[in-house]
């Protein structure tokens, strides 16, 4: 789950993980109300939306009075939003933080992952603030300082201290910086993060570590231990067809093709996706229905895929393993009606009583189009599209 | 031969009364295999499915003298199985359970270091070495005995591939699922290892899957050092950057990862590479010389 970065400091706080002082605003007023009670000469206000590359798109604005503030705050909420990490659509801003102007004299960068080669937590961290990690390992993979964490005794001090002094850090920021990586370490594995990205860390030139940006990233999985972190999520910045089909147990994400396709198995449905690629098309999501693929699950899935106005075909490919085919295609037959659907449906159910639900797609009201083979499958949809 | 499960496995079932545990229990039993147990902490003494249940993995060993644990425990609860398996010195566990947070999977992994247990998925379909043993939740019936190993990350995916194989007239050696989360007990590589060292598989399929970089770490151990032909697909060609595919692990993330680069890497390792996941029975045949 991706959080806000007012949000993610906020945890971070909690933590002892120094950032600037700020709130979030809703209205330009609340945002003047803010830059006046934060008194420094420059306040920033800044775009959330959990997209990066905000600085760039005029996301980030520093004003020199309350009074500016109010004004980039009536500019900017409301706007979209258009970044590199949007998408041409980009996103609308309902929020901003306010937060106060610091003296900066050094930007770097600290993150924290899990490396699934290691199975561990690796520390990265970079002179080069500011700047894209991916961009950095690209060009001088040098650059970047990796400590990996045994689970066993945690982040060692002895760790933190490399990454400062690898950092060319030196004086009293050493140990700032040392119990800020420490602290944030601990603030990664108590929320059960997947990624904390710290960019840039800035040095004050009151010799202050703070961190000026966040971004985390908390486990999906590890939400049901962290009742405290559900509110954090921000339902504006999903789509809405992908909440809906995580309240009915699917798995689902909007793409940009006109195949509707309702697979069981995350490794099925992108093979068929692949399948329709190669046949002409394009698939227009992904959707895992989930191994069982029972009948209430397939109709909330036929509702989504028909929610979606680009769909104009709809491929369901099913792998009867456990499950039964018959039992799958009554299931679809049940959805059909409760769902409207209005284009062509090809179906192919393999495995378990195969023949069996072929019979009984056949004989149904419904002018399904049956397949058995992958490559037919993905051949008749495309051919149902293009009539 | 085959690889990891056979005749001489001897399974126990941890999460054995629950809901998923007791289906697929007794679907494993019914294929044949050879489960002599199970564990539900709170029920030992009792029976069930005509096996003794056991409080803890202990005693369950100390009974049966299971040499193989098959994991349906819950995911708040299924590291901790894992770990108690690999306490008492399980050769093979086989984790099923989808949905564990990855942070305890680093505690696993860590865990595991020093023990001698392999540790297959979680979030994976298990492993069948056809006509021996089922430890899994694949149906038992498009698997048939042969030469083919399969290695996948997903599940309905790798019925998909057996049962194509399994109609062009072939079977397989053991076909197993690895998991689709980003950090899982057994991976390609090792697979690949085991495959290579038994002398009854003659070709491998191996299936990956968009995010990380499992693909590619095979196709370095192919190239150095693999003796047998392989067949490789990797799915999700057309899944656009940063977004998840369903398993916590399929994502491109950083512009790495993608289905193009690791098919590249394969190619270059020697791989027969499928472009179309229909392809994989006939590329199969291509690669036996057939």
């Amino acid at each position: 789950m991706k959080i806000h970065e007012y949000q993610g400091k906020e945890v971070l706080k909690r933590y002892g993980v120094p950032v600037p002082r700020g709130q979030v605003a809703k209205t330009a007023g609340e945002a003047e109300r803010i830059a006046r009670e934060l008194g420094t000469k420059v306040t920033v206000i800044k775009a959330q939306i959990h997209a990066g590359g905000r600085g760039k798109a005029g996301g980030v604005r520093l004003a020199k009075s309350p009074e500016e503030a109010r004004q980039i705050a009536e500019h900017m909420l409301g706007r979209t939003l258009v970044t590199q990490q949007t998408g041409p659509e980009g996103k609308k801003v309902l929020q901003l933080l306010v937060e106060e102007g610091l003296e900066i004299e050094r930007e770097l960068y600290l993150g924290m992952v899990i490396d699934r080669a290691t199975a561990r937590v690796v520390v990265m961290a970079s002179a080069q603030g500011g700047m894209e990690i991916e961009e950095v390992a690209a060009r001088d993979p040098d650059a970047i300082l990796k400590v990996y964490v045994d689970p066993a005794v945690g982040l060692m001090p002895f760790q933190a201290n490399q990454i400062a002094f690898g950092l060319g850090l030196d004086g009293p920021t050493v140990k700032s910086c040392a119990k800020f990586v420490r602290n944030l370490y601990t603030a990664f594995v108590a929320c059960d993060a997947s990624l904390a990205e710290i960019n840039p860390l800035v040095i004050t030139e009151n010799g202050e570590v703070l961190a000026l940006d966040a971004k985390i990233n908390l486990d999906d999985n590890a939400l049901y231990r962290h009742p405290e972190y559900a509110d954090l999520r921000d339902l504006n910045e999903e789509d809405p067809l992908e909440t809906e089909a995580a309240k009915n147990g699917l798995s689902y994400i909007k793409l940009d093709g006109e195949v509707g396709c309702m697979v069981n198995g995350a490794g099925l449905a992108m093979a068929t996706m692949d399948l329709i690629q190669l046949a002409g098309s394009m698939p227009a999501n992904f959707l895992d229905v989930g191994g069982t693929a029972g009948a209430d699950r397939v109709a909330a899935a036929f509702r989504i895929l028909m929610s979606d106005r680009h769909v104009r075909a709809v491929l369901v490919n099913i792998f009867g393993g456990i499950v039964r085919c018959d039992r799958v295609a009554n299931g679809i037959i049940e959805a059909m009606k409760t769902v409207q659907v209005n284009v062509p449906v090809v179906v192919r159910l393999q495995g378990t009583n195969a023949a069996e639900a072929r019979q009984v797609l056949q004989t149904a009201d419904f002018p399904f189009q049956v397949a058995d083979e992958l490559a037919e499958a993905a051949q008749k949809v495309v051919a149902a599209l293009r009539k | 031969m085959s690889i990891l499960v056979d005749r001489n496995t001897r399974v126990i079932v941890q999460g054995f009364t629950g809901k998923e545990g007791t289906f697929h229990a007794q679907q494993c039993l019914e294929y044949g295999t050879n489960l002599v147990g199970g564990v539900t902490p709170g029920k030992g003494g009792t029976t069930h499915l005509g096996r003794p249940v056991f409080n803890t993995v202990a005693d369950a060993v100390r009974f049966t003298g299971a040499n193989t644990s098959l994991i349906f425990v819950p995911p708040a609860f299924a590291a901790d199985a894992i770990m108690e398996a690999a306490d008492r010195k399980l050769a093979v566990i086989v984790c099923i359970t989808e949905g564990i947070p990855t942070l305890d999977m680093v505690k696993v992994r860590r865990y595991l270091q020093d023990k001698s247990s392999r540790l297959v998925g979680p979030n994976c379909p298990g492993v069948i070495s056809p006509g021996k043993a089922k430890v899994g939740i694949m149906p038992g019936f498009v698997h048939r005995p042969g030469t083919v190993g399969v290695v996948s990350r997903s599940g309905t995916l790798t019925y998909e591939a057996v049962d194509q194989i399994t109609r062009k007239g072939l079977g397989q050696s053991t076909c197993l699922g690895i998991g689709g989360d980003p950090i899982i007990g057994t991976d390609f590589v090792d697979v690949l290892r085991l495959f290579n060292d038994d002398p009854e598989t003659e070709v491998v399929v191996m299936i990956g899957e968009i995010g990380g970089t499992a693909e590619e770490e095979a196709a370095e151990y192919i190239r150095r050092e693999f003796k047998k032909p392989v067949v490789g697909f990797i799915a999700g060609q057309t899944a656009p950057p940063g977004k998840r595919m369903g398993h916590a692990g399929a994502i491109i993330a950083g512009g790495k990862g993608t289905a193009a680069e690791k098919t590249a890497v394969l190619k270059e390792a020697g791989v027969f590479i499928c472009r179309s996941p229909a392809e994989i029975g006939d590329r199969v045949l291509e690669a036996l010389g057939g």
